[in-house]
């Protein structure tokens, strides 16, 4: 059963996609996952493509229904409570950051729309700047530089940090991240992974970090779930999963990495 | 005959359009020693696939070739006609393969016809039926060397096939004529790890057999540059800001683009010890239509000189190590 201070509870989660003119052609894209995320925790999903990270993503988001399985937040069924309400608990930032934002308005509308969403309409035009502003500059953007500007003039880091400072005015409990920095330069992904950090750490919210990349996991994450076509082969701390893996499908993905510390020996085919 | 296999001398090619002008490779030199495997670094955006464009001596539409000497195995690529380039240089010394290249491989046909297809445009030949077989034997030699199953891969369509193998069968096709320069571009930057260790062993066996002599690598991930390249050329915003051999590179940096570029590396440390400060570089990347006076980077520099602004640096030696970089502080 779940402890006292669980925040969401995964249990026994199973997703069969259908396809074909009568339904039988079957895909099993995740299979009795389950897993624990306490408050201020960050959690990640590694796996490569097709293990199922992105499935269990879209059903803690209510964007898909699982076919078995349930998941509780604070004790609660999430299917049970009200869209509304259950999005001002629960947030996602998305792997494309040109995709999350409407090309035709200015950036702030995203912010002040988040406002709106969760004080009820009741701030004046004035408040809603100064709530703006104080989230803008607590993920390290300029306001004067992003503001009144249009999603293709800035470049994918300050957008993904947008999205980040529209987290922050919602303050949800979870906030979901699928791969937030794969679109994104090399050189600026280290920004967004502190902040993620930092977002965990002194907002106190809890991260499903969602990634393919090992190294990220390691940097970002209190506790790891290793995927393999759907399946969880191996959870835990993340310092036990990353440095002393039990299983043999992890040790295996975690020598392919490349890594900065250590050159592969080579195979002769 | 010289031992240099490309000799790149004042490169300059610009994007041009309804935008403008973009100076995207702007006075570019550089030589590439026989055997070597050279990594191409870089944020996006600084001219790393340009660069491989200019040098096939085919570039894009919008990108045009201005000035410059570009040398590959004594054949001067802007001099020679099209047709010759096309029929003599291009996959007989150059392999080029694209980023995304897997997705050129025809959906509606299968792997084998591919092939044929491919035979009959690199040697003009008309390919009856009876002679298929006797072709292709040399491609199943060539891909059975290289760890593919000619039988598995050879008839299937492409969709058939996963990304990685999808890859690597593109990079197959490509060395099929034994180029002597093979140029990848961003061969790993879609596939999942596996995928992405096979490919790069395979590029590695390539080379240990003999296919070819000289790769070009050309990737934005650090990391994975290290466990195939010799020698690394950095650069930024249409110009190379350090080369020098791999190891280096990682462990002294010397313009603070590559000091800042090695410090925002996320990488996976198996022995446990994290990296404490991880860094982004503030800032982002000029616009190449104006670009900065003077060194392109001194608007992001932390360490800037009056001179950085007014002066274009020259490549200096500095004492400690040997390789050559292009910043004021090591006058």
């Amino acid at each position: 059963m779940a402890q006292e201070n669980t925040l969401l509870d995964v249990v026994k989660l199973t997703k069969v996609y259908t396809s074909g003119r009568v339904r039988t052609t079957q895909l099993v894209a995740t299979k009795d996952v389950s897993f624990q995320l306490h408050k201020g925790e960050i959690i990640s999903l590694v796996g490569e493509s097709g293990s199922g990270k992105s499935t269990i993503a879209n059903i803690i988001l209510r964007l898909l229904r699982p076919t078995s399985g349930h998941i509780y937040l604070n004790g609660k069924d999430i299917f049970k409570i009200k869209l509304h309400d259950y999005y001002k608990s629960v947030q996602m930032v998305f792997q494309n950051p040109f995709g999350s934002f409407n090309p035709f308005y200015r950036v702030e509308r995203v912010l002040n729309k988040a406002v709106d969403f969760v004080y009820e309409n009741s701030k004046t035009r004035a408040q809603k700047d100064e709530i703006v502003f104080s989230a803008l500059r607590k993920m390290d953007i300029n306001p004067e530089e992003v503001l009144g500007r249009f999603p293709h003039q800035l470049s994918g880091g300050q957008l993904q940090r947008f999205l980040l400072a529209r987290v922050l005015i919602i303050r949800p409990e979870v906030l979901l991240a699928d791969e937030p920095t794969t679109m994104i330069d090399a050189s600026s992904r280290a920004g967004i992974l502190n902040q993620l950090i930092n977002l965990g750490k002194t907002e106190g919210l809890s991260v499903i970090f969602i990634t393919h990349d090992i190294g990220q996991a390691q940097y970002v994450s209190d506790k790891a779930l290793v995927l393999r076509q759907g399946e969880v082969v191996e959870q835990g701390p993340s310092k036990e999963v990353f440095l002393h893996p039990t299983n043999k499908y992890t040790k295996q993905l975690l020598e392919d990495v490349p890594s900065l510390y250590r050159k592969w020996k080579w195979r002769f085919a | 005959m010289s031992e240099n296999a490309i000799e790149v001398e004042n490169l300059k090619g610009y994007y041009k359009g309804t935008f403008g002008v973009v100076f995207a490779i702007n006075g570019v030199s550089f030589t590439i020693k026989k055997g070597e495997i050279v990594g191409i670094a870089g944020e996006s955006g600084c001219g790393k696939s340009t660069l491989a464009e200019l040098i096939t001596g085919f570039p894009m539409p919008l990108l045009h070739y201005e000035e410059g000497v570009i040398n590959v195995y004594g054949n001067n690529i802007y001099e020679l006609s099209k047709e010759k380039l096309r029929k003599e240089v291009s996959c007989k010394i150059i392999a080029y393969v694209p980023q995304y290249s897997m997705e050129s491989l025809i959906p509606i046909r299968r792997i084998r016809d591919f092939i044929l297809e491919v035979m009959r445009e690199r040697t003009g030949q008309i390919i009856v039926a009876e002679e298929k077989e006797k072709l292709l034997e040399s491609t199943y030699n060539h891909f059975r060397s290289l760890g593919l199953n000619p039988r598995e891969v050879l008839d299937k369509y492409p969709h058939e096939l996963s990304g990685g193998m999808k890859q690597r069968v593109t990079i197959a096709i490509s060395t099929l004529w034994n180029p002597r320069l093979l140029i990848a571009d961003e061969p790993t930057s879609a596939l999942d790890v596996t995928s992405q260790r096979l490919l790069i062993e395979m590029l590695y066996n390539l080379k240990e057999m003999g296919k070819t002599e000289t790769i070009i690598f050309i990737s934005h991930d650090i990391p994975t540059l290290l466990q195939i390249c010799t020698r690394c050329i950095v650069m930024y915003a249409g110009g190379i800001v350090e080369d020098g051999p791999m190891n280096d590179i990682i462990q002294s940096p010397l313009h603070p683009y590559t000091k800042g570029l090695v410090l925002s590396i996320v990488s996976f440390n198996p022995d446990g010890t994290l990296q404490t400060s991880l860094a982004s570089i503030p800032g982002k990347p000029p616009d190449l239509r104006n670009p900065p006076t003077g060194c392109k980077f001194h608007p992001r520099c932390s360490q800037r000189l009056p001179i950085c602004s007014e002066e274009y640096p020259p490549f200096f030696t500095s004492k400690g190590s040997n390789h050559p970089v292009r910043c004021w502080l090591y006058k």
